[in-house]
């Protein structure tokens, strides 16, 4: 008999006790916890996501549409970018910031481990995210590319739409994600507890996680949109990471 | 490389000797008293938390009562999603699964997620013997490996080691497996983070076979998904081109929707965290993303000898949080290994005699390595009931009976050594059975106290060793009923002893 027959045969006698009418929906599921714990107000939904990233010591950045790609350049500058990694689909316009020395990757099979290796940051979108646990959710979809870059270079600014692709919570979030993309939920940088259960961030994922928050809707043209971007003054971005830093103190005693 | 469990000794020989070292001592209470506090937070953050775990158990319930057609949907998902599925009997038959699909693929190396299924099967003993070295990539399973130590918790396999210990480790051990320790490691935790993740990054970027777990499989789908906090786990799951996931058959949740639930439940439970790092769900495989060949071995291994037991088989519903360790008094004394199995703590104690059986000495005593308090039970996350199967497994232990061991319906026989206990009990059902003779007794015994020793001799000494005897009292309560209210009462015990032998036998069993 072959190892899946006996496995399954094991399997049948040993629920001789399940009448044989029996049929799964007659094992009663109440499902009366909550569909979500927060308000659905679409504003209080983007701040206590903000709230949530900054508490697992993302860094937070709120901007208008117009201001993206002035936050986009400013942050790879900030972290002395000189190599980054792009999926295909990322709106081209989010990149028109960045300044021209630096190289551009994009996502694609001949990139070696070790390129991406090389690379000092990757700029992607998002899927979804869920305001409640502070997570940002990557559907490999053509903004936001192979799982792998997002894995291997230290850097990662991940672009959240606010509000269409923020949801309150885990089930909001399940409903709106395909089972047969391959899924990376991102909770904060990668950290491990593992020595004295001492929370320490960056192991082998990216070290620093920067989502960026953007509203509203992204200014028609783009080749005016450099000069915009330019001068844009980033409102939300100086207290988004005042409010992290913040944060980051705070949640040290966690 | 790794330790194995076999013949180890039994809990209370092993607990004697750990419970006698203050360094694990002192780094136990350290660790579980932290995470305890986490997780109530954590818990406590959601209102709706007592509901979210009745339906866990419920999914779980749901599962395992039709768990063969769960599993045949698993592989008809899976394989639509172009991966392959395998069966395992038993360790043995999985370890052979697994060293034939890394030799087809002419590795000789692969990277490891931390898996409690390949812990349990001791998958890297036997991929070594094959000539298959297999790197752990988990922190604290790195720190275990490179110790060539045993793991000693579910979540922090190294919690019975501090940050001094992991530094010594690195610096001796690094260099014999790979990238040595930077020079002037210090003990910080951050430092010993970052030399982890110097070393395991060369092994990450030249892997070409990965070798994982689960924590759920969703059957209409056919997607897997793994919870991890490190990023270890993506670099295995999404680097290599060849991807093996080893996966205990009862790691199915029906739907999709299903993981609302557990994805609440696990993060808050096990690490303390409203979210945990990184989560990986696939299905199958995917065009120029991640692996080429997806293999998923489901293994039994004493899975379906658990499901044939109707009390036992709650077991079946851990999702791996350890919550009941960190809250457990004995394991934070005993530690991990007194266990003897990749399972330590309340889990374990009903996991363990039930998927190898309580054949030896060692699985006999694990029911027993619990003061039955009830904490294990209070903080599952799937509503386990822990103390009842603990009690259940004694009975088992004692009184033998029928069971199921490695598919076959046997009728275990009494475990010796516990014949004192069952000659006690039998004269204590014999006495609360003839009040005459209890009265007798418990008179005898109150004139007598005075002579009653410390500890008892002969087969009661195992019995003392870590308990007192109860003082006996001068007088016996239905003694000092009969003087305070006299046999004029109508109900007294006068009347009683007289009456039937139902209500006789109600009252000796209060008294």
């Amino acid at each position: 008999m072959s190892a899946r027959e006996e496995v399954l045969g094991r399997i049948r006698r040993a629920l001789a006790d399940v009448p044989p009418d029996e049929r799964p929906a007659d094992v009663p599921v109440t499902r009366d916890y909550l569909p979500e714990h927060t308000d659905p107000d679409p504003e209080a939904a983007a701040a206590l996501l903000a709230e949530n990233l900054a508490d697992y010591r993302a860094v937070v950045h709120r901007v208008t549409a117009g201001q993206l790609p002035g936050c986009i350049a400013r942050l790879l500058a900030g972290r002395g970018s000189r190599r980054i990694v792009v999926p295909r689909g990322l709106p081209e316009h989010w990149l028109s910031g960045v300044a021209p020395g630096v190289e551009r990757l994009a996502d694609a099979p001949e990139l070696t481990h070790r390129d991406l290796d090389a690379v000092d940051s990757v700029v992607t979108g998002a899927a979804v995210a869920i305001a409640e646990t502070g997570t940002v959710v990557l559907d490999a979809s053509a903004d936001q590319g192979s799982r792998r870059i997002t894995l291997v270079p230290d850097h990662h600014i991940c672009v959240v739409r606010v509000p269409e692709q923020v949801v309150t919570s885990v089930p909001r979030a399940l409903e709106r994600l395909d089972a047969r993309r391959p899924l990376t939920w991102i909770s904060g940088p990668s950290a491990t507890s593992d020595i004295e259960l001492e929370r320490v961030e960056g192991v082998h994922g990216p070290r620093l996680l920067e989502v960026v928050l953007v509203t509203g809707t992204e200014p028609p043209g783009e080749s005016g949109e450099v000069g915009a971007a330019g001068r844009a003054e980033e409102v939300g971005a100086a207290g988004g990471a005042g409010e992290a830093g913040e944060r980051q103190e705070g949640a040290h005693d966690r | 490389m790794s330790g194995t469990y076999l013949g180890m000794p039994a809990f209370p020989k092993a607990a004697a000797v750990s419970t006698q070292q203050p360094t694990l001592r002192g780094n136990l209470t350290h660790a579980t008293h932290t995470i305890r506090e986490k997780r109530a937070r954590a818990v406590g953050e959601l209102a709706d938390w007592s509901r979210l775990r009745a339906a866990g158990a419920a999914i779980k319930k749901r599962t395992l009562r039709h768990l063969d057609r769960y599993l045949e949907q698993v592989e008809e998902r899976v394989t639509a999603a172009g991966g392959t599925v395998h069966w395992a009997r038993d360790a043995a038959e999985a370890q052979r699964l697994v060293i034939d699909l890394v030799r087809a693929t002419g590795e000789s190396e692969v990277v490891k997620v931390k898996s409690m299924a390949t812990q349990e099967i001791e998958l890297n003993n036997a991929l070594e013997e094959a000539g298959i070295s297999a790197y752990e990539t988990d922190l604290a399973e790195l720190i275990v490996q490179l110790g060539d130590d045993l793991p000693s918790h579910i979540l922090v396999p190294a919690i019975h080691r501090n940050r001094a210990e992991v530094r010594d480790i690195f610096r001796r051990q690094m260099g014999r497996w790979g990238r040595p320790a930077p020079e002037g490691l210090t003990e910080d935790p951050a430092e010993l983070a970052e030399a982890a993740r110097l070393h395991l990054r060369e092994k990450f970027l030249k892997a070409r076979v990965g070798i994982s777990g689960a924590n759920f499989v969703v059957a209409d789908t056919g997607t897997l998904c793994v919870v991890e906090s490190e990023g270890n786990g993506r670099m295995c799951l999404t680097l290599p081109e060849t991807l093996i996931s080893v996966v205990g058959i009862e790691k199915v949740v029906p739907s999709w929707q299903d993981l609302e639930v557990f994805l609440q439940l696990l993060p808050r439970s096990s690490t303390a965290e409203r979210m945990n790092p990184y989560t990986s769900t696939w299905t199958g495989t995917t065009d120029e993303d991640g692996p080429r060949e997806f293999h998923l071995v489901l293994l039994d291994n004493g899975r379906t000898d658990t499901l044939a037991d109707t009390v036992g088989r709650q077991a079946l519903r851990c999702i791996r949080c350890s919550a009941c360790l960190n809250v457990c008094p004995v394991y934070e004394r005993a530690g991990g290994h007194a266990y003897g199995s990749p399972y330590p703590g309340p889990i374990g104690a009903i996991l363990t005699p039930q998927l190898r059986g309580t054949g030896t000495e060692l699985d006999a005593s694990l029911p027993y390595a619990s003061s039955l308090c009830g904490a294990c039970y209070e903080v599952c996350p799937v509503a386990i009931d822990i103390p009842e199967v603990l009690v259940h497994l004694r009975e088992r232990v004692v009184e033998g009976g029928p069971a199921t061991v490695r598919g076959q319906r046997t009728t275990l026989r009494p475990a010796s050594g516990h014949a004192a206990e069952r000659a006690a009990m039998r004269a204590a059902t014999w006495a609360l059975d003839h009040p005459g003779a209890l009265r007798a007794g418990q008179r005898l015994a109150a004139r007598s106290r005075r002579l009653v020793p410390r500890r008892l001799p002969g087969p009661g000494a195992g019995w003392t060793r870590s308990r007192d005897i109860p003082d006996i009292p001068p007088e016996s309560f239905r003694d000092w009923w009969r003087r305070e209210r006299g046999a004029g009462t109508a109900d007294g015990p006068t009347g009683g002893e007289h009456g039937s032998d139902g209500s006789e036998r109600g009252k000796g069993g209060a008294v």
